[in-house]
């Protein structure tokens, strides 16, 4: 087996995991109609992407894992997600700011990874990143709103910036295994990506009259399976059949 | 407006309605044809956003990745439809707003059957068969009302809706062709949704009210027994094909008349629920609610910056 | 504040060289968030190629207490129609 690769894949696909599973969290809670169907829309996108990514990897593990089993019996230490989109549903504000401050990231990383040596993850890339180019675009549009909007809005909106900004880092950070699929040509370079992004990220800001938040302090440890302490609930939520009743097909 | 000339027009309309013409939005309609569609229309919308939350409540817990996404389409759905049916409603001179302000006060009802809980993930199931069951038998007649809004919505509901009932049966299906396990998870979903899903075609006959008016406008087509009566005979044979027991011991086949028999419904329970004092009556009521509240900065928000982008724009005009 | 969000009139083209058609309604707060509203709302199911959104209050529809006025005199122009002249049958397309 590519073990690899078979990582490599996990984690990509644990961040579209883990961030679908907190938006289908606000299915049936959303502030309108309208918002709530959008925002189910984005979840929707992000487990087919999951499901492309866990169907390759399970293939590539060559053995009985099937697509459920990957995303939903590994322990939480194997969970190779970021911080960031682990992060809860505060309020309407951190649901958007941490999709923009993701999805900015999200459509830089898939514009590479769609020139990967892996025909597969390099077709799964050019699928994936149409859907991600509409997540940007709507998070863009609603950090506008919220930062320019009322008095209210863009405190809040500032708020959720200024927190989610400490898990912002990380998405440059480049692990060991991450390397040696850089150097195979199937991986991609995140820290080329990294001023293109806080030039994006910071000229949005600048646009929803937001503040760019100066900390230089930073916190990283999900792409090594250290996470926050929110994310063992979400793995309870997310594991409990499976857990429960082991070995049965749904 | 003389009564005569009231009188007149209450004739040409129904006239209008009985050769299958529909009723559009600026055309005259007596006042009482206006208020029961807005309440009849804003109840239907109303259960569709309510009932996505005993759904709701499985998404993060779906068992496969397969599941999770089916069961968020239908949620999402759920959404869709009850977006659909508010603006239809809209037609008729009622603001989503007000709408939601009655729903929230308690003025206006929606389907009981959602102040269930879902307590296992069989009941995911159990809601698709049987609850989605219900309310297609309900929803087909209703794509040729009279009211041509009404109708057109639910004309999309129902081609949309499609899916939503196969989803319900096919969980079932893999539960009670699964383990022991899973088989007594479902024959226990179908223990606890069979009877509300009976209640949920409504009262009797000899005790609705409304009836015969809403037949005339093409609110309904069948009595509530008569629905009911589909609704048990189109369901007995699927519960038998994946060997789960309906739970009524008087069920039985009457070779005479062509259809089931069944056993007594429990009406006082149905009346409960109905006055709000279900298992989660309170429960849905402080979700709506609490959606709503948490919900108004964000509105307020964008609606300041729609105004502050139209005066930048203004301003560049000038 | 307490403002709603206005009502759009939603337009969908549902395929290449067809015109649009309105599907239904939504609210939004400003064109943008109808546009993409009305993708999420009326083409999750690959329903459309092209959306236009209308603010309701911009339409300005036909009373129908004019019907009569308005539209009953077309009724027996049939002159308009093909099927009004004769043509001999040896002329098989025209």
């Amino acid at each position: 087996m590519k073990e690899n690769l078979y990582n490599y894949i996990l984690g990509i696909a644990d961040n579209s995991l883990i961030l679908g599973q907190r938006l289908g969290e606000l299915c049936g809670h959303g502030p309108t109609l309208e918002t709530d169907i959008a925002c189910t829309n984005i979840s929707l996108d992000l487990f087919g992407q999951v499901r492309s990514y866990f169907q390759y990897a399970a293939k590539i593990a060559e053995d009985e894992r099937t697509e459920d089993d990957i995303a939903m019996l590994r322990k939480e230490r194997e969970y190779k997600n970021v911080l960031l989109v682990e992060q809860p549903n505060t309020d309407f504000a951190y649901t958007i700011g941490r999709q923009f401050l993701f999805d900015v990231y999200h459509l830089a990383f898939l514009s590479e990874l769609e020139k990967s040596k892996d025909l597969t993850l390099s077709a799964i890339a050019k699928k994936c990143i149409k859907e991600v180019r509409y997540h940007e675009r709507f998070s863009s549009d609603w950090v506008k709103r919220l930062g320019d909007g009322t008095e209210e809005s863009k405190a809040k909106m500032q708020d959720a910036i200024n927190t989610l900004w400490t898990y912002t880092d990380e998405l440059f950070h480049q692990t060991e295994a991450d390397k040696t699929m850089v150097n195979e040509g199937i991986g991609v370079d995140v820290t080329t990506l990294k001023d293109a992004y806080y030039k994006s990220v910071n000229d949005l800001l600048i646009e929803a009259t937001l503040e760019v938040p100066e900390s230089k302090y930073f916190q990283k440890g999900g792409k090594e399976g250290i996470h926050t302490e929110h994310l063992g609930y979400l793995l309870s939520d997310l594991q409990y059949m499976q857990r429960t009743y082991p070995n049965m097909e749904w | 407006m003389s009564e005569e000339q009231i009188k007149n027009l209450e004739d040409q309309f129904e006239a209008r309605i009985a050769r299958d013409e529909k009723i559009e939005p600026k055309d005259w309609m007596p006042e009482k044809y206006r208020k029961t569609h807005i309440r009849q229309m804003s109840q239907h919308a109303h259960s569709e956003i309510v009932g996505m939350l005993p759904e709701g409540n499985w998404i993060t817990r779906a068992p496969s990745l397969r599941r999770k996404v089916a069961l968020l389409a239908k949620v999402q759905d759920e959404a869709g439809h009850g977006l659909y049916l508010y603006s239809a409603t809209e037609t008729l001179g009622i603001s989503r707003d007000e709408m939601y302000e009655q729903l929230h006060t308690g003025k206006a009802k929606y389907s009981s059957i959602f102040n269930y809980p879902t307590i296992t993930w069989a009941d995911m199931g159990a809601i698709g068969w049987l609850v989605d069951g219900a309310a297609i038998i309900n929803q087909v007649p209703l794509c040729n009302t009279s009211y041509g809004p009404y109708a057109r919505a639910m004309i999309r509901v129902c081609k949309e809706e499609s899916f939503h009932q196969r989803q319900g049966y096919e969980i079932m299906i893999k539960l009670a062709n699964g383990t022991p396990e899973q088989k007594e998870m479902a024959q226990d979903a179908l223990n606890r949704w069979w009877w509300p899903s009976l209640m949920m075609l409504g009262p009797t006959d000899d005790v609705s009210v409304h009836t015969e008016q809403s037949m005339k406008w093409k609110l309904k087509r069948k009595s509530n027994d008569d629905l009911r009566q589909q609704f048990i005979d189109q369901t007995v044979p699927q519960a038998d094909l994946i060997g789960l027991t309906i739970p009524d011991p008087d069920l039985k086949w009457n070779e005479e008349k062509g259809s089931y028999d069944f056993g007594e419904i429990n009406w006082d329970e149905f009346w409960q629920v109905v006055k709000g004092h279900g298992p989660m009556n309170k429960e849905r009521m402080k979700a709506r609610l609490g959606a709503w509240e948490r919900g108004e900065w964000v509105r307020d928000a964008a609606m300041a910056h729609a105004e502050k982008k139209q005066e930048r724009k203004e301003r560049q005009a000038v | 504040m307490k403002k709603n969000w206005p009502l759009w009139e939603i337009f969908v083209r549902s395929k290449n060289g067809l015109e649009h058609r309105h599907c239904g309604s939504l609210h939004a707060a400003d064109e943008d968030m109808a546009l993409e509203n009305a993708r999420d709302v009326y083409t999750r199911r690959n329903e459309g190629v092209s959306i236009w959104v209308v603010e309701s209050k911009n339409i300005t529809a036909s009373n129908p207490e004019n019907n009569g006025e308005l539209f009953e005199p077309a009724q027996d122009k049939v002159y308009r129609h093909p099927t009004f002249y004769d043509l001999p049958d040896e002329v098989k397309h025209m």
